[in-house]
């Protein structure tokens, strides 16, 4: 259907009159953020943290790789790159990754290609700028993206060299130049004394601002080998995120056909897996005072697991005995990241903020730069939030978990969040 | 409704768009033949500068006679995708594939005497 104008209204020309550009995978963050930057007007008295967005790591692959502690796997790496630029050395790229993008519908999850002049800072740090600035986001926490799936690794020393050569990266070379961006120390899961080191090296590095498990990988994380782990961690008084992501080479997701199925069950299975360890086998029982951070995978299948353990458990309370309450009583003591966020029945998602005690317990999470972000209207625009939890969920309840600080222009009106 | 002149026929090469901020009102004004489609450049999904993506012909699935799928084909309608989350858009009519409730804002647009006039709202 053609657009008719009758032709009948008032005529004018324009006072002023510009093009604007095709959007493209060289196109500027902040020509794709314009309308962000518009939404972020009307919040700008908001303090608002990200809790997770993500650097693009392959785009700096050559000074990453060339931080592993090895020699053998340094030359390893060196070598691979020479050979192949489109395969990144070392790595277990996925099968889904290539399909982020939609086929170039998506262009700013198609790695960067921005143009970055600056000289004074890295090129990551410019580009992660742009985002804040653009979405008026004051603090941007940032987790490694590929990197996310070295839990299934074929080999166990590839993760342990990568995330040893990740976490320098990061401390060295990305948080020293901006104080609004912070970090989590990439924990080598696959081997618990190297994540104690890696605690013990990295974790009062400045900027860091606690530790983060891969999750997406086949370790049960309740195993007696993590216990001194989880002591250290909750010793330094900084959170533990548990960041999920995909994995089409599991048997289970290899029935499925399509991205979009995958990416919308297996993110959840390995949170649904991991949390339902953690629980049943009275992880928050032991450490009490260990805050755990369950990342990326929206927030309804936190209310359905809820129900179900409460369910289960009821009937076989015995083979929790670690548990003195329901199941669901811990949950609702954990926090959860918002993105992507379900909002097709907007009912639904207001029982669900109030069964996982969002006011709290919900902290906003971007995931720019990947395919399916949200902005912080996607919190701010929520019909059912009062004024006060949106001020929560987009930022108050992070700057308590993590500990950091609210600027005093964004500290008037503002109660304090109530944090267990 | 104010009719606003954007422009000659010659500025928009025919199969092509523009995206025109008009005094603070953003516009994509598509072009084929000598029809013209325009809509406000803001995606009802989550406010993404939905026409300054890309266009690209709607997906389908050709099925057999018994049901069987035959693969994944384009089909000749244009579909204007949202270059923030993909969002996909008939160019003709502004709807989603889909979702009912997701439409673009349509703005009129003629063409008289070789220029192109849009109205825009206010």
């Amino acid at each position: 259907m053609p657009n008719a104008s009758g032709g009948n209204g008032t005529k004018r020309t324009p006072r002023k009159m510009r093009d604007l550009p095709k959007i493209d995978r060289a196109s500027d963050t902040r020509d794709v953020l314009a309308h962000a930057a518009k939404d972020a007007e009307r919040l700008k008295d908001y303090f608002i943290i990200d809790i997770d967005a993500h650097v693009t790591e392959l785009a700096f692959w050559d000074e990453i790789t060339g931080l592993i502690d090895s020699d053998v796997y340094r030359h390893v790496a060196a070598e691979m790159r020479s050979r192949s630029a489109a395969i990144p050395a070392l790595m277990n790229l996925q099968t889904g990754i290539a399909y982020q993008g939609m086929s170039g519908r998506i262009p700013h999850d198609d790695g960067p290609r921005e143009p970055v002049t600056e000289k004074d800072v890295h090129p990551q740090v410019v580009m992660t700028r742009r985002a804040m600035d653009s979405m008026g986001i004051d603090y941007m926490v940032v987790f490694p993206t590929p990197m996310l799936q070295l839990g299934v690794h074929p080999q166990p020393e590839v993760e342990i060299e990568l995330s040893h050569a990740y976490n320098r990266w990061m401390t060295e070379k990305i948080l020293p130049q901006d104080t609004r961006m912070k970090g989590l120390v990439y924990l080598p899961f696959i081997d618990p004394e190297e994540c104690e080191k890696a605690v013990k090296e990295f974790g009062n590095k400045p900027g860091v601002i606690g530790f983060t498990v891969c999750s997406t990988r086949y370790k049960p994380i309740h195993h007696n080998s993590y216990m001194r782990l989880y002591s250290m961690i909750q010793e330094s008084g900084k959170p533990l995120a548990f960041h999920a992501g995909y994995h089409w080479g599991d048997p289970a997701m290899l029935q499925i056909n399509r991205f979009i199925g995958m990416h919308a069950l297996s993110f959840v299975q390995f949170n649904m897996l991991h949390v339902t360890n953690w629980v049943l086998n009275g992880m928050p029982e032991r450490f009490p005072k260990l805050k755990t951070v369950w990342v990326e995978s929206g927030l309804a299948w936190v209310a359905f697991l809820m129900q179900r353990l409460d369910s289960e458990y009821v009937m076989r309370s015995s083979e929790a005995p670690l548990l003195k309450r329901l199941p669901s009583d811990y949950i609702r003591e954990m926090y959860f990241t918002t993105q992507p966020l379900e909002t097709g029945n907007m009912k639904l998602t207001e029982a669900i903020f109030d069964a996982v005690n969002a006011e709290t317990q919900v902290l906003y999470s971007s995931d720019w730069p990947h395919w399916d972000f949200n902005p912080p209207n996607s919190i701010a625009d929520l019909p059912f939030l009062s004024e006060q939890k949106k001020r929560n969920i987009l930022g108050l309840n992070s700057a308590k978990l993590f500990n950091i600080e609210i600027p005093k222009q964004k500290l008037a009106k503002k109660p304090e969040p109530v944090i267990r | 409704m104010t009719e606003t002149l954007i422009g000659t026929l010659k500025e928009f090469p025919d199969g092509d768009y523009r995206i025109i901020d008009i005094d603070g009102f953003e516009v994509g004004v598509f072009r084929r033949g000598t029809t013209f489609y325009a809509y406000e450049n803001r995606c009802p999904h989550y406010g993404g500068p939905v026409c300054q993506g890309k266009i690209l012909h709607r997906v389908e699935e050709r099925l057999g006679d018994d049901q069987s799928s035959r693969g994944l084909r384009f089909a000749p309608e244009e579909h204007i995708i949202c270059p923030w989350h993909g969002v996909e858009f008939d160019l003709k009519t502004g709807r989603h594939a889909g979702h009912s409730h997701y439409r673009l804002r349509a703005i009129p647009a003629r063409v008289q005497a070789d220029e192109v006039y849009l109205d825009l709202p206010g």
